[in-house]
Parts: C-alpha cells; sequence; structure tokens
C-alpha cells in the first residue's frame, strides 16, 4: 500500500516528477552511453585485428604504425624496402606475410594495395576471416574489392568503374588507369569496410608515370605496356606477420627492430593497443567523471525539488501522522519517492540510451568506424543503475530528515 | 469498573522555541461512549489539545490516558502504534490525501494498527460508505476529485473503520453549509450509535450541542499560557 501511495503521490506532482526524472533519465542515458561508445570503442579496436602476432614498418612509434596500418588512421612516415620485406618473409619463423601500400584514396576511403594473402590470413573478432559478400576477389590488375560501407556510402555495385585519387587529399586522379570493382566484402565492423583494396602490382602500375609524387610531364603510358611491366614494388608501407609458433614472436620482433639495413619497429598489436589505451585512458577518465558530474547534478535537481516540495506537503504528513505513520514512516515514504523517481529515471535512461543506440550505431559505424554493439545492460551497466538508486535513496535522506523534523514539530496543525 | 475514554490530568505543555505559546489542562474526563462537544475559538489551543490527546506532541507535566492508557508511559514509536489502533481522527478539512484513492484512504490507518485491522471486517470500507450515503462507486475514485461533503463523509469512515474506542474530531463540519453539515453529522452520529466509540469534537458552532451529552468550553478546562 505504501509503494502504490508514494507511486500516486509523484504522479499527482507528474509535471516537476517528470522533469526530475527526465533529469536523471538524461543523466543516465549520457553516463552509460559514455561507458558503451568507451567499450565499444575499445572492443572494435581490439576486435580488428585477431591472429597477427606483428605489424611491420618503418621505425615510428609503436601506436603511430598500429594506427596507419590496422585503423588507417595516419600515415607512414617512411616505408619498407621492398628487400627488408622480402628478407622478413625468408626468416624461417615467418608462417605468413601480408603486406600493405598506402597512399591513395576514393573519395573519402582509403585505398590499399595488398596480396590475396590478405584475404586469406586478415582476422578480425577473434578469428572470423574475411568473406566476399559479392563478386570475387582480386584477379585482374585493375580489379577492387570494396569495403561494405564504401559499397553502401557510394552505392557501388560489382562491376562499376573506380578512379583512384593519388594521396589522401589531393585533386589529381588516376583516371588513366580505372579499376572495376570485382567484389564487395561482407559487413566486419573494422576498418576494412572502408578500405578500397587493390592489388600491390595495380598500386605500383597507377604510379607508373609518378615521380617524386608527381606526375611526369608528357603522355601516359598506354594500359596495354603497363600489364607487361615488372610490378613489384620497390616498398609497402607495413606488412602483417603470422610466426610458425607464438613462442617466436619475441625473437623475430627483436630480430626486425635490429634489423641492420634500414631502420625498421616490429610491433604486437595488442600491446601497441595497451599503449593506446594508456594515452586515451586520461581522456576516457575524464568523460567518465564529466557525465558522472551530470547524473549528480540530476540528483541535486531532484533532492532541490523535494526541498522545496515539503511545505506544501506538510498538511500530507500531519495526516499520514494522524492515522498513526511514525516519522520514520514520512522519512522512508520521502526515500521511497526518490527512489522511485531515481528507478524510473534509470529505466528511462536505459531505454532512451538503446533508442540512441539503434539510430546512431549505424551513423557511428560509418562515420568512425566504431561499431557498439546492442546488447543486454552488462552487470557493470546494472551495478551503475543501481549505483544511481542507492544514490538517490542517499540524497533524499537530506529532505527527508527535515521532513522527519517536521512532522515531529506540527503535530496534528501545520505550524508555520 | 469500566475506565473513562480519555482523563488529562493536571495537563502542561509547550511548544518547543522561543516566543510559543502553552497550555494547561488541570483536569478533564470522558466516559467511554460519551459524545461531548469541546467550544473553543480560534487560538484557543484546541489543536494542540487534540495533538497530545492523540500522543503526536507529549506533555511537559502531568497525564494523558486514553482508555486507561497513560500515553508518557509509551515510548515514541507505541505512541505512534497506540494512536493508530484505538483512535479515529477526522480534520476540519483537507483531511485526505488527495492523490490516493477513497479506499485507500479509508484503510490507511490499518496499515498502522495490526489490531485494529484484524477487527475490521471484510467490506467494512464499502459498508461505511454506504452507511455515510457515498455511492460505492467513489472508492475507486482519487480522493482530491470528490465535493468537500463527500470528503468529510470519507474522513468519518477512515476514522471509523476498525471500531477505534475513541474519535477525535477537529470541527469537521466548519467547511459544510448548514444543510450539509446536519446530515453529515446525522450519518456520523448513527455510525458512532453502532460502534459504541466515545467522540470529542472540537468545533466553535455552539449550535451543534444539541447533538451531544456534553457541551464543555475549552476556556473553562483548559489555559492558554502566553509565550515565555
Amino acid at each position: 500500500m505504501i509503494l502504490r501511495l508514494a507511486f500516486a503521490s509523484l504522479l499527482a506532482r507528474a509535471l516537476t516528477v517528470g522533469m526530475t526524472v527526465l533529469a536523471i533519465a538524461l543523466s543516465v542515458a549520457l553516463f552509460l552511453g559514455v561507458e558503451k561508445v568507451r567499450t565499444g570503442a575499445r572492443a572494435s579496436f581490439a576486435d580488428t585485428i585477431s591472429g597477427t602476432d606483428l605489424i611491420v614498418g618503418a621505425r615510428s612509434g609503436s601506436v603511430q604504425l598500429l594506427l596507419y596500418s590496422v585503423f588507417r588512421i595516419g600515415n607512414a612516415t617512411n616505408n619498407v624496402t621492398w628487400q627488408s620485406y622480402q628478407d622478413i618473409a625468408a626468416r624461417p619463423e615467418v608462417d605468413w606475410i601480408v603486406p600493405i601500400s598506402l597512399g591513395d584514396s576514393h573519395r573519402q576511403f582509403r585505398v590499399m594495395g595488398t596480396t590475396g594473402a590478405f584475404f586469406e590470413h586478415y582476422r578480425y573478432r577473434g578469428g572470423r576471416a574475411l568473406e566476399i559478400a559479392q563478386g570475387q576477389g582480386l584477379g585482374d590488375l585493375y580489379d577492387a574489392v570494396i569495403g561494405a560501407e564504401v559499397a553502401a556510402a557510394l552505392g557501388y555495385a560489382v562491376g562499376d568503374p573506380i578512379v583512384v585519387s593519388h594521396g589522401l587529399a589531393s585533386f589529381t586522379d588516376h583516371g588513366d588507369q580505372p579499376f572495376r570493382v570485382a567484389g564487395i566484402v561482407a559487413r566486419t565492423g573494422t576498418p576494412v569496410d572502408r578500405t578500397v583494396i587493390v592489388s600491390l602490382e595495380a598500386i605500383e602500375a597507377i604510379h607508373v608515370d609518378w615521380r617524386s609524387g608527381a606526375q611526369r610531364p608528357g603522355p601516359a603510358t598506354p594500359v596495354e605496356r603497363i600489364r607487361e611491366m615488372d610490378l613489384t614494388p620497390s616498398a609497402v608501407t607495413a606488412a602483417l606477420v603470422g610466426t610458425q609458433s607464438r613462442l617466436q614472436v619475441f625473437g623475430l620482433q627483436r630480430w626486425i627492430n635490429q634489423y641492420p639495413e634500414e631502420p625498421l619497429l616490429a610491433v604486437l598489436p595488442g600491446v601497441a593497443l595497451q599503449e593506446l589505451w594508456q594515452i586515451v585512458g586520461v581522456a576516457e577518465t575524464a568523460l567518465i567523471g564529466v557525465s558522472a558530474m551530470v547524473v549528480v547534478t540530476a540528483l541535486l535537481g531532484m533532492m532541490a525539488m523535494i526541498f522545496s516540495s515539503l511545505n506544501e506537503r506538510r498538511r500530507e504528513m500531519a495526516i499520514w501522522r494522524a492515522m498513526g505513520a511514525r516519522p520514520a514512516t514520512i522519512l522512508g515514504l520521502l526515500v521511497l519517492e526518490a527512489a522511485l523517481m531515481a528507478a524510473l529515471g534509470a529505466g528511462l535512461g536505459l531505454a532512451l540510451l538503446y533508442a540512441g543506440l539503434v539510430i546512431a550505431q549505424p551513423l557511428v559505424d560509418s562515420a568512425f568506424g566504431l561499431w557498439l554493439p546492442i546488447a543486454p545492460p552488462t552487470l557493470r551497466e546494472a551495478a551503475v543503475l543501481a549505483l544511481v538508486i542507492a544514490a538517490a535513496a542517499l540524497t533524499s535522506l537530506l529532505p527527508a530528515l527535515r521532513a522527519y523534523r517536521l512532522s515531529l514539530a506540527d503535530g496534528m496543525m501545520v505550524r508555520t | 469498573m469500566t475506565e473513562p475514554a480519555l482523563a488529562l490530568e493536571a495537563l502542561r505543555f509547550r511548544w518547543p522555541g522561543r516566543g510559543s505559546f502553552g497550555l494547561s489542562v488541570p483536569g478533564f474526563t470522558m466516559a467511554a461512549g460519551e459524545r461531548v462537544l469541546l467550544l473553543g475559538e480560534s487560538g484557543s489551543g484546541k489543536s494542540t489539545l487534540l495533538s497530545l490527546i492523540c500522543g503526536i506532541v507529549t506533555a511537559g507535566s502531568g497525564r494523558v490516558r486514553v482508555g486507561g492508557q497513560d500515553l508518557a508511559a509509551l515510548g515514541a514509536g507505541a505512541r505512534d502504534r497506540f494512536r493508530a489502533e484505538r483512535v479515529g481522527v477526522i480534520f476540519q478539512q483537507f483531511n485526505l490525501l488527495p492523490y490516493a484513492s477513497v479506499a485507500d484512504n479509508i484503510l490507511l490507518p490499518l496499515r498502522f494498527a495490526p489490531e485494529r485491522r484484524a477487527r475490521a471486517a471484510r467490506g467494512e470500507a464499502r459498508e461505511l460508505c454506504a452507511a455515510l450515503a457515498l455511492p460505492e462507486r467513489v472508492l475507486g475514485s482519487k480522493a482530491g476529485r470528490l465535493s468537500v461533503g463527500q470528503q468529510q463523509r470519507v474522513a468519518v469512515a477512515r476514522a471509523l473503520i476498525g471500531q477505534p474506542p475513541l474519535i477525535v474530531a477537529d470541527e469537521p463540519t466548519s467547511a459544510l453549509d448548514a444543510a450539509t453539515q446536519d446530515s453529515f453529522l446525522g450519518l456520523m452520529f448513527d455510525r458512532l450509535e453502532a460502534t459504541g466509540a466515545s467522540l470529542l469534537m472540537v468545533s466553535h458552532d455552539e449550535r451543534l450541542g444539541t447533538r451531544f451529552d456534553r457541551v464543555v468550553r475549552l476556556a473553562e478546562i483548559a489555559r492558554i499560557e502566553a509565550p515565555a
């Protein structure tokens, strides 16, 4: 009965209670949303590469190497010569090696030169292999396999022509050597979805008439002639390496890092990711702190609302007392009302969060490549909600104690 | 010998804080089943006296006995429970929780009084409503939607449910017009007749006196003590 009356009391003040519940709901949705994005980003990053033991590139920072080679964020400061690549590939510890050549783009998407080994060995989300959803893999020199997001955003289908642009923000196209969409990769939730994949030879082919980043003056080399040329690259941007045995990883890493012919860097993807988390950890903490403060603000708003309603509810308290309610019952009633408001706010916040996720999931995926999973609340999220309700009950103790004192002082009449 | 329904002995009380007034009652007794009208003007200490009788506040000295029980001998929690068990209260107006249903309002005191709850017959709320000329459909209505006259009758039903031996009423007719007052009192007295409960009703309207066993002026039994 007390619970029913507490609900009825809240309903009777629907407007102010509604606004308070909404404020709590929005703050809870924000807090959980930040948490979802944080964990989603981590999971998305961690899921992007799986089964690769080492990433090799020119010597720079391990995080930078990870970002440009796997996530297509930022650029390499230098390349790895083909000879070095061959030397690494020839090491007995190496089971497989996939070259990656970056630098060109198509519209807003990166173009990546690689070999068929990429489709064979690249794994994501706990070992899942890439699947060609439509068409086929790289066959002809001018074949391109595009990611699901590229196809969706640009409306491409198998057989459509593609012209690659030189560089990442260039107005110069490799229009003399158009590609053809040979296949579309099934959605992975990784940067592959936003990548145009061509063969390593194709990257060489479109740069036949280019020297030092500029197009050579004069007529372009005919495509037929290019097809007959040796298109072995002189350098690649990075390489993904799988070893025969996990035990050999550190030995191979040391060998590459001490490679005398050119300065190289080999990093373990997991270790580089940990470094990345350490860098972004401060920002994450700040973001969580800010969203927690928003929750605290909403709870303080609720406390102010309860305080302001106390005076007009003194008559009601006198009725409760006259009926035999103890002052502690009055205190408990107000705490119960606060807990109910917080529970309603938490529930509504959760609903807002999931509605927001349904709307934002494809947008965030296409804009940032982050796949925010829509999964039932985790234990941690449930704990957060319980904490919000407990904090609300605790916050309401202040006005509830005042109501307790008022109910003792007022007796059967409201003395003002 | 039957215990008096109410006995006040050398009672002295002062509200806490500077500038608060006090009340003293040398002696007053009400027999079991007696209906007493206590006449008093505004500010004569009526509500304070009722708070003392209900055990919501406790006297600085003297005794309040309800049905022979000295309220000062009970702890705060036991006093609240005793009030819920033994006293039905009717205010002058704004008697009900407006957001709660009529049924919940009537049953509210039973929530705090297990013995009274056990005494209350199933369907008593409905019977009381019928006896007080309240249509059955109002039981599910929000109390705040009823007319003032209906609300006062619901307050009477709430005070009577579970048959507490003492009913305390603080000017229950003050918000009613003359015709409604008469029918309201008629219905209330009919129910009191049926339960045998004692009634202490405070009012400033002397015309109501004919219905009561005894009319007492508050000024005759109590003295207001000016702020210290």
